[in-house]
């Protein structure tokens, strides 16, 4: 029930948007608990875009996994 | 950031697996508890439980919305739909058991229950059909609560009503972790829940329950991590709440979402099915928009029903007491085109997630 899937807003109008879920995905989503601009990835539940995903942050979760890694693997305890 | 293969990397999973199992601990056991459908069908779809010492278990807790919605909210659907008003609802809702029969039992007998995606479907239908009376059975936890609320503030078509059974997450799991013979040790938070209410309502577990709490992602190497992180504070001996899951969770939450929220709703004591009755734990219209409470319109209110089946143990399941498979009826009496009790009927249902484990 708490699915929520990322998708990229193409055009907003309003309190709609249309979004690109990937592999031409489109659909029009309600954008009024966000405030999303063109370019922004969002996280779509129900219908609604909940929350504006954050690209730096993404990668550097990334990063970060692989730093923790490296450092506990060279230095285990 | 639509594509998640970097977040399911199999040689960065394996070695997250490695420091797991050189961090578990070498005697007794560690029990870790999630509260999200989600989160459950991500372990058992990749198999993460394979990856994890023995001395490490991690259970479900109460977080799928569907299974905890107690009987007589479903029996009042189910009378609202006999009366003739158009019940609209989630479709995994459509099987779950009430105190005698199912919406989809009360659709088979020809009232009108129809499956939406959305709430904004509901809205439409009643824009549509102005001639019929709608009532939207609104239920999820704070993830789902916020979209209800953006359409209670923007004035529904006058023939559409609410069945608000919205219930909250952390008091549930300050329930889960005030039974002691659970003996918890650690929590992954909900990611998309936490996406609307911030981290600041999760600080207690780890400052009055001494709980490592992690907020974490929906990917596999998000729950490992997550894992990983508890056990390094269990460790360190210092439970704290971290984030794991910066890509949507920020300390405040949804705002906008929060504003919304207080303005559609009042927070009240709130029953669960197999958990009973939560303080402050479940939401009701809000004075304001009381003439859009379907119990008021339609003069619909049942207090009690039968939420638990006889030879059921949903109750055991949803709190992580027992596994699926430790029931007796499931999968022999209990399967998901014939659901005994409500963990077997939604897709985010513990049962329903093993039956196909």
């Amino acid at each position: 029930m708490c699915l929520a899937i990322p998708a990229k807003v193409l055009e907003v109008k309003g309190d709609k948007a249309q979004v690109d879920f990937g592999g031409g995905v489109l659909r029009e989503v309600n954008t009024a608990l966000v405030n999303a601009k063109v370019g922004n990835y969002v996280l779509v539940h129900a219908g609604y875009a909940i929350q504006i995903l954050d690209e730096q942050e993404a990668q550097e979760t990334l990063r970060l996994w692989n730093e923790i890694l490296e450092n506990e693997e060279t230095n285990p305890r | 950031m639509t594509e998640n293969t970097r977040y399911r990397d199999a040689a960065l999973a394996k070695r997250v697996a490695e420091r797991i199992r050189e961090t578990a601990p070498k005697e007794g056991t560690v029990k870790i508890c999630h509260v999200c459908g989600t989160h459950e069908w991500t372990i058992t779809h990749y198999g993460l439980r394979s990856l994890l010492p023995a001395s490490v278990e991690v259970i479900a807790g109460p977080g799928c919305p569907v299974c905890i919605v107690p009987a007589s909210e479903i029996d009042e659907a189910v009378q609202l739909a006999l009366k003739g008003v158009v019940l609209t609802c989630f479709g995994d809702l459509l099987r779950v058991p009430g105190s005698r029969k199912s919406l989809l039992d009360t659709k088979a007998e020809g009232a009108d229950v129809r499956v939406v995606y959305s709430v904004s479907d509901a809205v439409k239908m009643a824009q549509e059909e102005t001639n019929k009376e709608f009532t939207f059975l609104a239920i999820g936890f704070e993830t789902t609560a916020p979209s209800t609320a953006v359409e209670i503030l923007n004035s529904p078509p006058r023939n559409l009503s609410f069945l608000v059974s919205h219930r909250l997450i952390p008091p549930a799991m300050q329930l889960l972790v005030e039974m002691k013979d659970l003996n918890l040790n650690g929590f992954i938070a909900p990611g998309h829940v936490s996406t609307i209410i911030g981290l600041d309502p999760y600080e207690i577990f780890p400052k009055v329950y001494r709980m490592p709490t992690i907020v974490a992602g929906f990917e596999p190497l998000d729950v490992l991590f997550g894992i990983y992180m508890i056990l390094k504070q269990l460790n360190e001996e210092n439970p704290r709440l971290e984030n794991e899951y910066t890509r949507a969770v920020h300390k405040e939450g949804n705002i906008k979402a929060q504003e919304m929220m207080r303005k559609a709703f009042n927070m009240t004591d709130g029953n669960w099915r197999g958990l009973g009755s939560i303080p402050a734990s479940k939401l009701t219209l809000s004075k304001e928009y009381a003439h859009l409470d379907a119990h008021l319109k339609h003069g619909v209110k049942i207090e009690q029903g039968v939420d638990i089946q006889p030879g059921c143990r949903c109750h055991l399941v949803i709190i992580g007491k027992i596994k699926p498979t430790e029931c007796p009826l499931f999968m022999k009496v209990c399967t998901p085109r014939k659901p005994v009790g409500a963990c077997m009927v939604s897709s985010e249902g513990t049962c329903r997630i093993w039956s196909r484990a």
